[in-house]
Protein backbone atom coordinates (compact mmCIF):
# COMPACT_ATOMS: atom_id res chain seq x y z
CA UNK A 1 0.00 0.00 0.00
CA UNK A 2 1.65 2.91 -1.19
CA UNK A 3 1.57 5.64 1.81
CA UNK A 4 0.73 8.70 -1.10
CA UNK A 5 -2.41 7.15 -1.87
CA UNK A 6 -4.58 6.77 1.25
CA UNK A 7 -8.23 6.48 0.22
CA UNK A 8 -10.89 7.57 2.82
CA UNK A 9 -11.56 3.92 2.44
CA UNK A 10 -8.50 2.99 3.82
CA UNK A 11 -8.58 5.69 6.41
CA UNK A 12 -12.20 4.56 8.17
CA UNK A 13 -11.82 4.05 11.92
CA UNK A 14 -14.37 2.69 14.03
CA UNK A 15 -15.28 5.73 15.22
CA UNK A 16 -14.95 8.61 13.20
CA UNK A 17 -17.29 10.97 15.14
CA UNK A 18 -16.44 11.44 18.76
CA UNK A 19 -19.91 12.29 20.06
CA UNK A 20 -21.17 8.50 18.86
CA UNK A 21 -20.00 6.02 21.80
CA UNK A 22 -19.93 2.42 20.78
CA UNK A 23 -19.65 -0.31 22.85
CA UNK A 24 -18.32 -3.59 22.00
CA UNK A 25 -19.96 -6.15 23.59
CA UNK A 26 -18.27 -9.89 24.25
CA UNK A 27 -19.90 -13.05 25.83
CA UNK A 28 -17.42 -14.92 27.12
CA UNK A 29 -17.69 -18.96 28.99
CA UNK A 30 -14.33 -20.08 29.70
CA UNK A 31 -12.41 -17.97 27.16
CA UNK A 32 -9.48 -16.86 29.36
CA UNK A 33 -6.87 -18.46 26.48
CA UNK A 34 -8.44 -16.39 23.45
CA UNK A 35 -10.04 -13.34 25.73
CA UNK A 36 -6.89 -11.08 26.73
CA UNK A 37 -5.68 -11.52 22.91
CA UNK A 38 -8.80 -10.70 21.25
CA UNK A 39 -9.76 -7.80 23.86
CA UNK A 40 -6.36 -6.52 22.94
CA UNK A 41 -6.62 -6.53 19.35
CA UNK A 42 -9.98 -4.33 19.58
CA UNK A 43 -8.33 -1.84 21.72
CA UNK A 44 -5.06 -1.49 19.49
CA UNK A 45 -7.17 -0.83 16.67
CA UNK A 46 -9.51 1.13 18.32
CA UNK A 47 -9.26 2.72 21.84
CA UNK A 48 -12.46 4.48 21.71
CA UNK A 49 -14.44 1.83 21.22
CA UNK A 50 -15.21 0.41 25.02
CA UNK A 51 -15.48 -3.09 25.53
CA UNK A 52 -18.41 -5.41 28.32
CA UNK A 53 -17.41 -8.59 28.56
CA UNK A 54 -20.48 -10.61 29.64
CA UNK A 55 -18.99 -13.45 31.84
CA UNK A 56 -21.40 -16.17 31.48
CA UNK A 57 -20.98 -18.44 34.66
CA UNK A 58 -17.06 -19.37 33.58
CA UNK A 59 -15.30 -21.77 36.33
CA UNK A 60 -11.96 -20.42 34.40
CA UNK A 61 -10.43 -17.04 35.46
CA UNK A 62 -12.15 -15.64 32.30
CA UNK A 63 -13.13 -12.75 34.11
CA UNK A 64 -9.83 -11.32 36.09
CA UNK A 65 -7.92 -11.93 32.42
CA UNK A 66 -10.43 -9.81 30.89
CA UNK A 67 -10.25 -6.99 33.80
CA UNK A 68 -7.00 -7.32 33.90
CA UNK A 69 -6.94 -7.06 29.84
CA UNK A 70 -8.72 -3.24 30.33
CA UNK A 71 -12.12 -4.37 29.42
CA UNK A 72 -15.27 -3.97 32.16
CA UNK A 73 -16.63 -7.25 33.37
CA UNK A 74 -20.28 -8.26 33.81
CA UNK A 75 -20.33 -11.63 35.80
CA UNK A 76 -23.51 -13.33 35.50
CA UNK A 77 -23.62 -15.62 38.83
CA UNK A 78 -24.58 -18.63 36.83
CA UNK A 79 -24.44 -20.06 33.34
CA UNK A 80 -27.51 -18.30 31.74
CA UNK A 81 -27.04 -19.28 28.23
CA UNK A 82 -25.02 -16.74 24.90
CA UNK A 83 -29.12 -15.30 24.34
CA UNK A 84 -29.40 -13.92 28.01
CA UNK A 85 -25.68 -13.06 28.66
CA UNK A 86 -25.68 -11.14 25.27
CA UNK A 87 -29.03 -9.17 26.30
CA UNK A 88 -26.97 -8.19 29.36
CA UNK A 89 -24.58 -6.53 27.27
CA UNK A 90 -27.47 -4.60 25.51
CA UNK A 91 -29.26 -3.92 28.75
CA UNK A 92 -25.81 -2.26 30.09
CA UNK A 93 -25.57 -0.58 26.52
CA UNK A 94 -29.39 0.92 26.90
CA UNK A 95 -28.45 2.04 30.63
CA UNK A 96 -25.51 3.93 29.87
CA UNK A 97 -26.60 5.69 26.94
CA UNK A 98 -24.40 3.77 24.52
CA UNK A 99 -25.62 5.04 20.49
CA UNK A 100 -24.60 1.68 18.81
CA UNK A 101 -23.34 -1.71 19.95
CA UNK A 102 -21.23 -4.44 18.24
CA UNK A 103 -21.26 -7.95 19.20
CA UNK A 104 -18.12 -9.59 19.07
CA UNK A 105 -16.93 -13.04 19.94
CA UNK A 106 -14.79 -13.58 23.04
CA UNK A 107 -12.80 -16.86 20.99
CA UNK A 108 -11.58 -14.90 18.35
CA UNK A 109 -13.09 -14.95 15.32
CA UNK A 110 -14.40 -12.30 14.51
CA UNK A 111 -11.32 -9.72 12.78
CA UNK A 112 -11.72 -6.02 14.99
CA UNK A 113 -10.62 -4.99 11.80
CA UNK A 114 -14.12 -5.45 10.10
CA UNK A 115 -15.90 -3.67 12.33
CA UNK A 116 -15.62 -0.42 10.40
CA UNK A 117 -17.45 -2.25 8.03
CA UNK A 118 -20.16 -2.89 10.29
CA UNK A 119 -20.76 1.10 11.68
CA UNK A 120 -20.79 2.27 8.77
CA UNK A 121 -24.17 1.90 7.72
CA UNK A 122 -25.36 2.91 11.24
CA UNK A 123 -23.93 5.57 11.11
CA UNK A 124 -25.48 6.85 7.97
CA UNK A 125 -28.88 5.31 9.45
CA UNK A 126 -29.22 2.86 6.36
CA UNK A 127 -30.04 -0.06 8.95
CA UNK A 128 -30.78 -0.52 12.48
CA UNK A 129 -28.65 -3.60 12.57
CA UNK A 130 -25.83 -4.53 10.61
CA UNK A 131 -25.23 -8.23 10.25
CA UNK A 132 -21.52 -9.26 9.49
CA UNK A 133 -22.16 -12.10 6.78
CA UNK A 134 -19.56 -15.27 6.05
CA UNK A 135 -21.52 -15.79 2.58
CA UNK A 136 -22.55 -11.99 1.43
CA UNK A 137 -20.46 -11.72 -2.05
CA UNK A 138 -17.39 -10.48 -0.49
CA UNK A 139 -17.22 -12.30 2.28
CA UNK A 140 -15.36 -15.76 3.08
CA UNK A 141 -16.06 -19.00 4.68
CA UNK A 142 -14.49 -22.46 5.08
CA UNK A 143 -16.93 -24.69 7.60
CA UNK A 144 -17.85 -28.58 7.52
CA UNK A 145 -20.95 -29.17 4.44
CA UNK A 146 -23.45 -30.36 7.47
CA UNK A 147 -23.32 -26.79 9.15
CA UNK A 148 -23.09 -25.07 5.98
CA UNK A 149 -26.48 -27.06 4.65
CA UNK A 150 -28.39 -25.83 8.23
CA UNK A 151 -26.85 -22.07 7.58
CA UNK A 152 -28.04 -22.02 4.06
CA UNK A 153 -31.54 -23.38 5.23
CA UNK A 154 -32.34 -20.84 7.84
CA UNK A 155 -31.38 -18.28 5.43
CA UNK A 156 -33.85 -19.29 2.86
CA UNK A 157 -36.54 -19.42 5.25
CA UNK A 158 -35.26 -16.02 7.22
CA UNK A 159 -34.87 -14.51 3.64
CA UNK A 160 -38.81 -15.60 3.06
CA UNK A 161 -40.01 -14.26 6.25
CA UNK A 162 -38.55 -10.73 6.26
CA UNK A 163 -38.68 -9.95 2.58
CA UNK A 164 -35.48 -9.75 1.60
CA UNK A 165 -32.16 -11.63 1.03
CA UNK A 166 -30.51 -12.75 4.01
CA UNK A 167 -27.32 -15.06 3.62
CA UNK A 168 -26.20 -15.49 7.16
CA UNK A 169 -28.42 -15.64 9.46
CA UNK A 170 -26.37 -17.49 12.31
CA UNK A 171 -23.86 -15.07 11.92
CA UNK A 172 -23.05 -13.20 15.52
CA UNK A 173 -21.27 -10.39 14.33
CA UNK A 174 -23.77 -7.62 14.12
CA UNK A 175 -23.69 -3.85 15.26
CA UNK A 176 -27.25 -2.20 16.19
CA UNK A 177 -28.10 1.10 17.08
CA UNK A 178 -29.85 2.62 19.84
CA UNK A 179 -33.15 1.46 18.23
CA UNK A 180 -32.36 -1.98 18.62
CA UNK A 181 -30.33 -1.50 21.14
CA UNK A 182 -33.85 -0.82 23.16
CA UNK A 183 -35.33 -3.86 21.91
CA UNK A 184 -33.07 -6.40 22.10
CA UNK A 185 -32.71 -4.85 26.13
CA UNK A 186 -36.11 -6.17 26.19
CA UNK A 187 -37.19 -8.90 24.04
CA UNK A 188 -33.93 -11.41 23.14
CA UNK A 189 -34.42 -15.11 22.47
CA UNK A 190 -32.42 -17.24 25.26
CA UNK A 191 -30.49 -19.70 23.29
CA UNK A 192 -29.54 -19.90 20.03
CA UNK A 193 -30.66 -16.32 19.51
CA UNK A 194 -28.93 -15.16 15.86
CA UNK A 195 -32.16 -16.40 13.62
CA UNK A 196 -35.20 -15.62 15.66
CA UNK A 197 -33.23 -12.06 16.82
CA UNK A 198 -33.21 -11.33 12.96
CA UNK A 199 -36.95 -12.08 12.33
CA UNK A 200 -38.23 -10.11 15.57
CA UNK A 201 -36.15 -7.04 14.71
CA UNK A 202 -37.81 -7.23 11.21
CA UNK A 203 -41.26 -8.00 12.20
CA UNK A 204 -40.81 -4.73 15.05
CA UNK A 205 -39.97 -2.33 12.08
CA UNK A 206 -36.58 -1.95 12.15
CA UNK A 207 -34.11 -2.37 9.06
CA UNK A 208 -31.71 -4.68 8.85
CA UNK A 209 -28.49 -4.96 6.51
CA UNK A 210 -25.79 -7.28 5.81
CA UNK A 211 -22.49 -6.68 5.02
CA UNK A 212 -19.31 -9.33 3.65
CA UNK A 213 -16.85 -9.87 6.45
CA UNK A 214 -14.25 -12.39 6.83
CA UNK A 215 -14.26 -14.95 9.25
CA UNK A 216 -11.11 -16.29 11.05
CA UNK A 217 -10.62 -20.00 12.40
CA UNK A 218 -11.52 -20.13 16.40
CA UNK A 219 -8.46 -19.67 18.14
CA UNK A 220 -8.97 -22.33 21.46
CA UNK A 221 -12.23 -23.97 22.36
CA UNK A 222 -14.89 -25.65 20.60
CA UNK A 223 -17.96 -24.94 19.02
CA UNK A 224 -20.88 -25.02 21.51
CA UNK A 225 -22.74 -26.73 18.46
CA UNK A 226 -22.60 -30.31 19.23
CA UNK A 227 -24.49 -33.42 16.69
CA UNK A 228 -27.25 -33.60 19.12
CA UNK A 229 -27.58 -29.75 20.35
CA UNK A 230 -27.51 -28.98 16.27
CA UNK A 231 -31.18 -31.45 16.24
CA UNK A 232 -32.59 -29.35 19.00
CA UNK A 233 -31.06 -26.35 17.50
CA UNK A 234 -32.78 -26.67 14.01
CA UNK A 235 -36.12 -27.64 15.80
CA UNK A 236 -36.06 -25.14 17.97
CA UNK A 237 -35.56 -22.13 15.73
CA UNK A 238 -38.01 -23.58 12.75
CA UNK A 239 -40.87 -23.79 15.69
CA UNK A 240 -39.72 -20.46 17.27
CA UNK A 241 -39.89 -18.92 13.56
CA UNK A 242 -43.55 -20.41 13.05
CA UNK A 243 -44.63 -19.35 15.79
CA UNK A 244 -43.22 -16.40 15.23
CA UNK A 245 -45.53 -15.70 12.34
CA UNK A 246 -48.76 -15.74 14.49
CA UNK A 247 -47.31 -13.01 17.28
CA UNK A 248 -47.76 -9.23 17.30
CA UNK A 249 -45.04 -7.42 18.23
CA UNK A 250 -45.54 -4.03 20.59
CA UNK A 251 -42.22 -3.44 22.25
CA UNK A 252 -41.83 0.46 22.57
CA UNK A 253 -39.08 1.32 21.04
CA UNK A 254 -39.21 5.75 21.34
CA UNK A 255 -36.99 6.70 24.17
CA UNK A 256 -39.10 7.69 26.61
CA UNK B 1 -58.55 -53.29 15.85
CA UNK B 2 -58.81 -49.87 18.15
CA UNK B 3 -62.26 -49.57 17.89
CA UNK B 4 -63.13 -46.17 15.45
CA UNK B 5 -64.96 -44.17 17.97
CA UNK B 6 -61.25 -44.08 20.02
CA UNK B 7 -59.46 -43.22 17.54
CA UNK B 8 -61.84 -40.33 16.78
CA UNK B 9 -61.51 -39.15 20.31
CA UNK B 10 -57.78 -39.92 21.05
CA UNK B 11 -56.90 -37.77 17.84
CA UNK B 12 -59.11 -35.12 18.55
CA UNK B 13 -57.62 -34.87 22.07
CA UNK B 14 -53.92 -34.94 20.67
CA UNK B 15 -55.45 -31.95 18.46
CA UNK B 16 -56.54 -29.94 21.32
CA UNK B 17 -53.11 -30.91 23.33
CA UNK B 18 -51.32 -29.01 20.57
CA UNK B 19 -53.28 -26.46 19.99
CA UNK B 20 -53.45 -25.60 23.50
CA UNK B 21 -48.96 -25.99 23.30
CA UNK B 22 -48.83 -24.04 20.46
CA UNK B 23 -50.81 -21.18 21.63
CA UNK B 24 -49.06 -21.30 25.27
CA UNK B 25 -45.97 -20.62 23.33
CA UNK B 26 -47.12 -17.90 21.32
CA UNK B 27 -48.42 -15.92 24.07
CA UNK B 28 -45.38 -15.93 25.74
CA UNK B 29 -46.47 -18.26 28.45
CA UNK B 30 -44.01 -21.13 27.75
CA UNK B 31 -40.91 -21.65 26.22
CA UNK B 32 -39.93 -22.99 23.08
CA UNK B 33 -37.43 -25.33 25.14
CA UNK B 34 -39.97 -26.78 27.44
CA UNK B 35 -42.21 -27.34 25.07
CA UNK B 36 -40.02 -29.80 22.71
CA UNK B 37 -41.14 -33.24 25.10
CA UNK B 38 -44.69 -31.80 24.53
CA UNK B 39 -45.22 -31.56 21.38
CA UNK B 40 -43.33 -35.23 20.51
CA UNK B 41 -46.06 -36.38 23.14
CA UNK B 42 -49.07 -34.73 21.26
CA UNK B 43 -47.55 -35.57 17.94
CA UNK B 44 -46.81 -39.46 18.74
CA UNK B 45 -50.58 -39.87 19.87
CA UNK B 46 -51.72 -38.14 17.31
CA UNK B 47 -49.89 -40.43 14.96
CA UNK B 48 -51.13 -43.45 16.45
CA UNK B 49 -54.39 -42.70 16.89
CA UNK B 50 -54.70 -42.05 13.07
CA UNK B 51 -52.84 -44.63 11.58
CA UNK B 52 -54.64 -47.44 13.63
CA UNK B 53 -52.41 -50.74 11.60
CA UNK B 54 -49.48 -49.42 13.40
CA UNK B 55 -51.02 -49.17 16.96
CA UNK B 56 -52.50 -52.77 16.22
CA UNK B 57 -49.11 -53.95 15.49
CA UNK B 58 -47.35 -52.42 18.13
CA UNK B 59 -49.77 -53.71 21.11
CA UNK B 60 -49.09 -56.95 19.57
CA UNK B 61 -45.54 -57.03 19.37
CA UNK B 62 -45.36 -56.53 23.08
CA UNK B 63 -48.72 -58.23 24.09
CA UNK B 64 -50.81 -56.07 24.50
CA UNK B 65 -54.03 -57.11 23.25
CA UNK B 66 -56.95 -54.41 23.22
CA UNK B 67 -54.83 -51.52 21.54
CA UNK B 68 -56.21 -48.43 22.91
CA UNK B 69 -54.58 -49.99 26.31
CA UNK B 70 -51.08 -49.74 24.50
CA UNK B 71 -52.11 -46.43 23.14
CA UNK B 72 -52.37 -45.61 26.73
CA UNK B 73 -49.21 -47.00 27.83
CA UNK B 74 -47.59 -45.26 25.53
CA UNK B 75 -49.04 -41.51 27.07
CA UNK B 76 -48.12 -42.57 30.26
CA UNK B 77 -44.78 -43.01 29.11
CA UNK B 78 -44.49 -39.78 27.96
CA UNK B 79 -45.99 -37.99 30.81
CA UNK B 80 -43.04 -39.65 32.76
CA UNK B 81 -40.73 -38.53 30.90
CA UNK B 82 -41.83 -34.65 30.70
CA UNK B 83 -42.37 -35.27 34.97
CA UNK B 84 -38.78 -36.49 34.83
CA UNK B 85 -37.37 -33.72 32.52
CA UNK B 86 -39.36 -30.87 34.60
CA UNK B 87 -37.42 -32.56 37.75
CA UNK B 88 -34.38 -32.03 36.57
CA UNK B 89 -35.37 -28.22 35.46
CA UNK B 90 -37.07 -27.59 38.87
CA UNK B 91 -33.53 -29.06 40.75
CA UNK B 92 -31.44 -26.45 38.11
CA UNK B 93 -34.26 -23.63 39.05
CA UNK B 94 -33.72 -24.03 42.65
CA UNK B 95 -29.96 -24.18 42.74
CA UNK B 96 -30.04 -20.70 40.92
CA UNK B 97 -32.58 -19.49 42.86
CA UNK B 98 -30.20 -20.28 46.00
CA UNK B 99 -27.46 -18.52 44.51
CA UNK B 100 -29.19 -15.31 43.85
CA UNK B 101 -30.45 -15.48 47.32
CA UNK B 102 -26.87 -15.40 48.46
CA UNK B 103 -25.67 -13.13 45.77
CA UNK B 104 -27.97 -10.22 46.85
CA UNK B 105 -27.71 -10.99 50.39
CA UNK B 106 -23.56 -10.22 49.96
CA UNK B 107 -24.42 -7.68 47.83
CA UNK B 108 -26.80 -5.56 50.15
CA UNK B 109 -23.96 -6.24 52.93
CA UNK B 110 -21.27 -4.74 50.87
CA UNK B 111 -23.24 -1.88 49.68
CA UNK B 112 -24.23 -0.88 53.61
CA UNK B 113 -21.10 -1.22 54.35
CA UNK B 114 -20.08 1.25 51.70
CA UNK B 115 -22.50 4.08 53.28
CA UNK B 116 -25.01 3.42 50.13
CA UNK B 117 -28.34 4.34 51.59
CA UNK B 118 -30.92 1.20 50.12
CA UNK B 119 -33.91 2.90 47.90
CA UNK B 120 -36.30 0.05 48.31
CA UNK B 121 -39.10 0.73 50.30
CA UNK B 122 -39.52 -2.06 53.11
Amino acid sequence: MAESIVSPKLERRASPRPSVRALAIMPAFNEEDSLPRVIAEIRDFDPHLEIVVVDDGSTDRTAQVAEAAGAKVLKLPFNVGIGGAVQTGYQYARDNGFDIAVQVDGDGQHDPREIPRLLEPLLEDRADMVVGSRFAPGGGYRGTPVRRIGIHLFAAIVSLLVRARVTDTTSGFRAVNRKAIRLFAIDYPPDYPEVEATVLLVRCGLRMLEVPVQMRVRETGASSITALRSVYYMVKVLLALFIGLFRRYTTPLEEP
Amino acid sequence: MTPLRVSIYAAVAAVILLLVILELIRSRRLQERYALLWLLTGIVILVLALWRGALGTLSDAVGIHYPPSALFVIGSVFILLVLLHYSTVISDLSERNTKLAQRLALLETRLEEEGIQETSSR
